[in-house]
């Protein structure tokens, strides 16, 4: 059993927690995943590792209630268990494997839609501690929805910060804020996007015709994790990768945003019904001792 | 119960029109009277063929001639000898191809029934309570097991036997390997077969921890180096599947047998408490003619799904067993034999509205002796489905060979290893099962695990 050790609410429902779990903290790396179930009938829920303290043997998961299962998981609460817990899985991001010297050479934007900016705190947190100094830019629709603004504060060298009506900061999405840096005379040499598929898909088409190498963080529908399924598989290039152990980080340019976003909407229809059921009260997880 | 010693006593199954539409067992297996009944037929031969026939040597007239006197303590204490897994293997062993090809009373009439026998004496010791004894003395020495299958779970349980210290890690969250995700319940229950084995090597006191993936968790290098282990058996079998490379592929209702049967074995998805998704289809086409294409048949006909199973060579190539094509064709499965997908195809949505296949015929025979499919020009026809099982095949997965230094693998990605004591080109590590022969069967990673257990002891006695 994996114990909640703390719960916190960021915003927009998402949710963060940190997770007893000392075989995976003292392992995994800045792009890893880890697979949450929560109980006997759970399904496997991929989530990123978005921080780790090895010391306390933890393992930090944000994640955002989007269905049946992430809002069955906001509802547990600290002191209970999840029953598996399983990492890290997939590769260390490209970046924190490249040699110190040559990675300091490099001028990387990091670009985070969502929910997708607490993958990106603990890689931006990495080159920090190592010295690499990183620009950051996150995009929200509003202001009220943004997370771990104050976190990334600390560890990025400049944080931008586009809200898509103008209520904070600069008006407009990542991309338009990525030409709004090179108006302002900046450049880089690598982005990494990490967020909706939809926008790595358009930061990537940005990207390629400025010529910039671009990293994305893929999150298929998984079920093993470990490549004995094929469920996560992903086109990029002419070749066939599974996500889940070939990245889940890939080249930009390269995936076929296309089908994954088709491929991604699969169960719609089954996952529209389990959320239905979960919110008629059907399927709580009854650990609290208070069901409603 | 009157014996006809040329045919063997049929064994009860659910009726096909029933069992198509439930996960219950289909075969019912043996009552006492009827497996008393059975033994009778066995001539307790002085030079037993049948043991030649299997892997393991079970001592096969000798644990016959207890269940003839109803002594079900002594027939399992006899099987215990050679087999950790006897209800899983008189289930899901060739027996047609290994034992009971072999059986004297085969060459005038019906091969004596020892699968169906093994069987009755591994489920009716297990309902009587009896259990394998744990080791007396221990050796103070710690072995790690990597995998759960049936070539880690015979291992593990002979090392403890023998008094070591052992502990399996386990990917995934249940123990079992292909017996929990891939073989379906229809055909070996999970709760009362799969987890009573389970329970019966944890009972000789070996630990199973879950969830831990070595080469990402942690290595065989820090197993032996910080984490005290004397010697490690890999058993992690060939789980890597296979796509055939045609247009479409990666349309949305096209699955590998080992993600379908994931979702229906190991996740439930069949069940509906269970909150795993899973696409039954409305007509499904399995692609292939293995053992694990019939599991995928069969479990998309119990979704409700009308199903084909289209394969390029003909029915006497089908590798499955004989029972399971059998069963299936009994079900209502629909044959589509001598045929070869050219392309799947994919509609707006991103899909599958159809799979193209061509015809075939049987040319000269290949290597591999069996005679070599080709296409017969101009033959291409439209199947229509909507969800396409793709079952070609598994091969070892990288992760532990590519995180081990001097773990050597051969180009089929089979890690290399001696046979007859699963030494590999690392000292200390032993492998065996599909990890070593690319996909094969239980009683032959049983048998693998079983003589790595001897080649460690060995090593660790020295
Ligand atoms: C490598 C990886 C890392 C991820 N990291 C995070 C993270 O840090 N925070 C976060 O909030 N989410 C993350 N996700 C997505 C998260 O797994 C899904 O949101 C979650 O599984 C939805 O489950 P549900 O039952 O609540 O929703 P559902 O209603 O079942 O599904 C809603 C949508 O979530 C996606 N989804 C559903 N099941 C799966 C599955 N088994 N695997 C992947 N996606 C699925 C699909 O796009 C689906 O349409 C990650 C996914 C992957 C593959
Ligand atoms: C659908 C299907 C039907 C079959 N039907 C039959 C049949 O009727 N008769 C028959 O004899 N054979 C059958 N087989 C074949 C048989 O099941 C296999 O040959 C046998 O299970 C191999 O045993 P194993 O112990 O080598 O590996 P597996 O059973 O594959 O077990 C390997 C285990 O290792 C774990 N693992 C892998 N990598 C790691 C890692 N890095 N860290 C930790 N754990 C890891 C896996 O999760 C898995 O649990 C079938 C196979 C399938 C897929
Ligand atoms: S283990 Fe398999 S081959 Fe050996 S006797 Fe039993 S059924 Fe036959
Ligand atoms: S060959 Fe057949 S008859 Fe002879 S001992 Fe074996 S099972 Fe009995
Ligand atoms: S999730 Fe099964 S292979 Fe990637
Ligand atoms: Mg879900």
């Amino acid at each position: 059993m994996f114990k909640i050790l703390k719960k916190e609410y960021l915003a927009n429902n998402i949710w963060l927690m940190d997770i007893e779990a000392p075989r995976v903290a003292k392992h995994c790396q800045p792009g890893q995943f880890v697979i949450v179930k929560m109980d006997e009938e759970g399904e496997r829920i991929p989530l990123t590792v978005c921080d780790y303290d090895r010391e306390k043997g933890t393992v930090t998961i944000v994640f955002q209630t989007v269905g049946a299962s992430t809002m069955e998981m906001a509802e547990y609460e600290v002191g209970e268990s999840f029953e598996d817990f399983v990492g890290p899985l997939g590769c260390p991001s490209e970046l924190i494997e490249m040699p110190l010297d040559e990675l300091k050479k490099e001028k990387i934007l990091f670009v985070c839609g969502g929910v997708g900016t607490a993958p990106v705190y603990p890689q931006v947190k990495w080159m920090k501690e190592h010295g690499v100094d990183v620009d950051v830019i996150i995009g929200a629709r509003t202001k009220d929805i943004l997370i771990l603004e104050d976190e990334m504060r600390k560890v990025a060298a400049n944080l931008y910060i586009a809200t898509d009506d103008g209520s904070y900061e600069f008006k407009g999405n990542g991309c338009d804020k990525i030409k709004d840096l090179y108006a302002q005379g900046k450049s880089y040499t690598k982005v990494v996007a990490i967020g909706p598929m939809i926008m790595m898909k358009f930061v990537c088409l940005l990207t390629k015709e400025m010529n910039i190498p671009t990293i994305v963080s893929m999150n298929p529908i998984m079920v093993d994790g470990t490549g004995m399924c094929g469920a996560c598989r992903l086109q990029v290039g002419d070749e066939i990768k599974f996500a889940c152990v070939d990245g889940p980080e890939f080249d930009g340019h390269l995936v076929d945003f296309d089908q994954a976003m088709k491929r991604q909407a699969m169960y719609k229809t089954e996952e529209g019904r389990a959320k239905l059921k979960f919110e008629e009260g059907d399927t709580h997880h009854g650990g609290c001792g208070q069901c409603h | 119960m009157e014996v006809d010693v040329m045919k063997r006593i049929p064994v009860r199954e659910q009726d096909p029109k029933v069992r198509a539409t439930n996960f219950d067992e289909v075969c019912l297996g043996y009552n006492k009277e009827e497996a008393m009944a059975e033994a009778t037929r066995c001539l307790q031969c002085k030079n037993p063929r049948c043991v030649q026939g299997c892997p393991v040597n079970i001592d096969i007239p000798g644990f016959i001639k207890e269940v003839g006197e109803d002594n079900v303590a002594g027939a399992y204490k006899v099987i215990s000898k050679y087999s950790a897994l006897p209800a899983v293997c008189g289930r899901v062993c060739p027996q047609e191809s290994q034992c009971e090809s072999m059986c004297v009373r085969g060459i005038k009439g019906d091969a004596v029934s020892i699968g169906k026998l093994e069987r009755y004496v591994a489920d009716t010791a297990r309902e009587q309570g009896i259990k394998p004894e744990p080791a007396t003395e221990k050796k103070g020495k710690k072995v790690a097991v990597i995998g759960s299958g049936p070539a880690g779970l015979t291992c593990a349980g002979d090392l403890a036997k023998l008094g070591y210290d052992v502990t399996i890690f386990e990917a995934l969250h249940k123990a079992g390997g292909v017996l929990s995700y891939g073989i379906p319940e229809f055909r070996l229950p999970k709760d009362r077969v799969v987890a009573a084995e389970v329970e019966n090597v944890k009972a000789l006191g070996v630990k199973i921890e879950t969830n831990v993936v070595i080469g990402k968790a942690t290595t065989i290098d820090e197993l032996l180096n910080d984490e005290g282990f004397d010697a490690v058996f890999v058993g992690s079998g060939a789980g890597l599947p296979r796509f055939m490379g045609i247009p479409g592929e990666n349309a949305n209702g096209v699955f590998s047998a080992n993600e379908y049967l994931t979702r229906s074995n190991l996740m439930k998805a069949f069940d509906d408490k269970y909150d795993t998704p899973i696409i039954a289809g409305k007509k499904v086409a399995v692609v292939g003619g293995g053992n694990v294409a019939m599991d995928a048949a069969r479990t998309a006909l119990r979704l409700g799904a009308e199903v084909h199973i289209v394969y390029r060579r003909s029915e006497e190539e089908l590798p499955a067993r004989v029972e399971e094509v059998h069963h299936a064709k009994e079900e209502g499965i629909v044959f589509d034999l001598l045929t070869n997908p050219t392309e799947i195809l994919v509609d707006e949505n991103g899909s599958v509205k159809g799979m193209t296949c061509i015809r075939m015929e049987l040319g000269e025979p290949d290597e591999s002796g069996r005679r070599r499919p080709v296409e017969i020009a101009g033959s291409e026809f439209t199947l229509d489905v909507d969800t396409v099982i793709m079952s070609l095949g598994t091969s070892p997965n990288p992760l532990i060979s590519s995180t081990t230094k001097g773990l050597e693998i051969n180009k089929r990605k089979c890690i290399i290893a001696e046979e007859e004591n699963g030494q590999t080109t690392k000292e200390g590590v032993y492998a065996g099962g599909d990890a070593v022969t690319g996909a094969a069967t239980v009683i032959l990673a049983m048998g693998a695990g079983k003589a790595a257990a001897k080649g460690i002891d060995e090593f660790l006695s020295k």
